[in-house]
């Protein structure tokens, strides 16, 4: 539900602050519909790195002159407003990495294959991006793990919720699970997974790339472990990302990378390592991009996540009722907008998603088509891939309605 | 029309819808395989050959219009051509859509100059060459054992 504080988005002003926004693509207006892919970038991001690079360029840390004082002081404030954007409880529980997969990799090194012992279990979906298997695949042939995966509803339009319970062993130790399915949209009940997780006394790992960006998350309230992220899908920069940690549980990890930066005392044949969070911050890190990434969590702070999430939940729902009204579109993950994102999954008559998705481009519309680094999903839904428009803040109808009209010269080309 | 509805031309959806050559073949003396892991186009190619003349080649699998269009194409240009016609075709192929050659394609294989528009489309390259990389497989493999 949309909380009391819900704006109606003011979308077309919203879309000057976007510079790619104002581009023809293929000579047609853009209808940029791939924001699940990455989100594109506010004025206000732009000149934060560019700002950093004109005005300071010096690196952080033991620099002992002004411009490095104040690259670190911008590049720790970063850090505070990533933490405040899920309400971390502590700013060193936010470890800054290149994105999502990388803290995933993270987690699974330097905990997974830490702690965990033959016969553990690992569970997780079928609705996960690669990167939050094939990480867990590994990490199992490194320890003895087993991977086990929760039931789904037919169709995939969900998890079996009847049987989350039932997916638990003895031996689940960690449940790694997307917070949002980047082929359907679909969000996983975190809250009452972390429940049933801590009862057994498992940790609970989220891939947050779809879902930190589009609706407000609270890391104590959902009472989850880990929570991995990227800026480039929420208004910043690409290559820098988050992994959010249970101090507790960072604190009795490994580091994942060694080097400078993650140390506190080196000798010749042994080292000591720095507190949190430079523990698993080796070598120099992006600073321009996490400089970048604080500007864009005040960007969504101040537009407001509950907004964007209600703005993408009507966008949806005009989508879904647009398709349902025509006979030629399959569309994926159910038509029940309810614990749903603004992503739209479809394949058009029996027309291969790519030259869908090429059709569409030649018409201004910008979609992404193929498995969605989502092979396991795709055999769920037994098809070769699909063709996915994902929303944002500024997606408008318009850009909806070029997507439908863009459809329409699909069919007179190829039925 | 513009640049993206003009790559469908007539001769690639015809070839794309007629499927003339798309079906297994049980008795070929050779299968082989193909597939574009990051687009998902998955093909097989089956050759029946007489020394080394292809007597018969035809091709299953899913893909988009680009991939099964240029391996019916392919089919309808090599039955009845020999290995070395075949490899040669394929060098022409290549450097049709990889490089800015201008083909010159023998009077049989006129249509695939149809295909010369996937070049402005990096990305779809690889679409049309499957058929024609599985080929060349096929040929590097057998061209000297018959030839």
């Amino acid at each position: 539900m949309p909380s009391a504080r819900t704006l109606p988005l003011n979308v077309s002003e919203l879309r000057t602050e976007f510079p790619v926004l104002s581009r023809a693509m293929r000579g047609k207006r853009l209808a940029y519909l791939d924001s699940g892919a990455t989100s594109l970038k506010p004025h206000s991001v732009l000149e934060a790195e560019r700002a950093y690079y004109e005005q300071l360029s010096a690196n952080i840390h033991r620099g002992v002159y002004e411009f490095s004082e104040r690259a670190t002081i911008l590049y720790d404030e970063a850090r505070t407003k990533a933490a405040g954007l899920i309400n971390a409880a502590a700013a060193r529980e936010v470890i800054f990495t290149r994105g999502t997969t990388e803290s995933i990799n993270l987690v699974g090194y330097s905990w997974g294959r830490k702690f965990l012992k033959p016969g553990d279990e690992i569970l997780t979906s079928e609705f996960e991006h690669h990167s939050n298997i094939v990480v867990w695949q590994e990490v199992a042939k490194a320890t003895g793990a087993v991977l086990r995966f929760f039931p789904l509803l037919p169709h995939a339009e969900g998890l079996d919720t009847e049987q989350l319970e039932a997916a638990f062993s003895e031996r689940t130790r960690l449940v790694a699970i997307t917070g949002m399915s980047n082929v359907t949209g679909y969000k996983p009940p975190i809250g009452r997974i972390a429940e049933l997780a801590h009862e057994r006394g498992a940790v609970v790992l989220v891939d947050g790339a779809q879902m930190a960006c589009h609706e407000p998350v609270d890391v104590q309230a959902l009472d989850i472990d880990f929570l991995a992220f990227s800026a480039h899908k929420m208004c910043g920069p690409t290559g820098i990302g988050v992994l959010y940690g249970r101090e507790s549980l960072l604190e009795a990890m490994d580091p994942f990378l060694y080097g400078g930066d993650m140390i506190e005392r080196v000798w010749k044949d042994r080292s000591t390592y720095a507190q949190l969070p430079e523990k698993f911050e080796a070598g120099t890190p992006h600073i321009a991009g996490a400089i970048g990434f604080g500007a864009a969590c005040d960007f969504v702070q101040d537009v407001g996540l509950e907004n964007v999430a209600a703005h993408e939940r009507e966008l949806l729902e005009y989508c879904v009722a647009r398709a349902e009204a025509r006979d030629d579109i399959t569309i994926y993950g159910g038509t029940n907008t309810e614990d749903r994102g603004g992503i739209f999954s479809f394949n058009f008559a029996d027309v291969h998603a790519h030259d869908v998705g090429m059709i569409l481009d030649s018409h201004g519309v910008a979609v992404r088509a193929g498995f969605h680094c989502a092979q396991p999903l795709m055999r769920v839904l037994g098809v070769a891939g699909t063709t996915r428009a994902s929303f944002y803040m500024y997606t408008d109808r318009s850009d909806i309605d070029a997507l439908f009209d863009g459809l329409d010269a699909v069919r007179k080309i190829f039925l | 029309m513009n640049l993206g509805d003009d790559l469908y031309k007539e001769i690639i959806l015809d070839n794309y819808k007629a499927k003339k050559y798309r079906r297994r073949m049980d008795d070929a003396d050779i299968s082989r395989e193909g597939a574009n892991p990051s687009c998902g186009d998955d093909i097989e190619l089956f050759v029946r050959l007489n020394g080394d003349r292809i007597e018969e080649v035809t091709y299953d699998g899913a893909g988009c219009s680009i991939c099964l269009a240029s391996a019916n194409m392919l089919c309808t240009a090599l039955t009845g051509r020999t290995l070395g016609e075949a490899r040669a075709l394929f060098d022409q192929v290549r450097s049709m859509l990889t490089d800015a050659d201008v083909p010159d394609f023998p009077e049989y294989a006129s249509d695939l100059e149809a295909m010369q528009g996937v070049k402005a489309f990096p990305v779809r390259v690889k679409c049309a060459m499957l058929a024609w990389s599985t080929l060349k497989q096929v040929v590097d493999e057998h061209g000297a054992a018959v030839g």
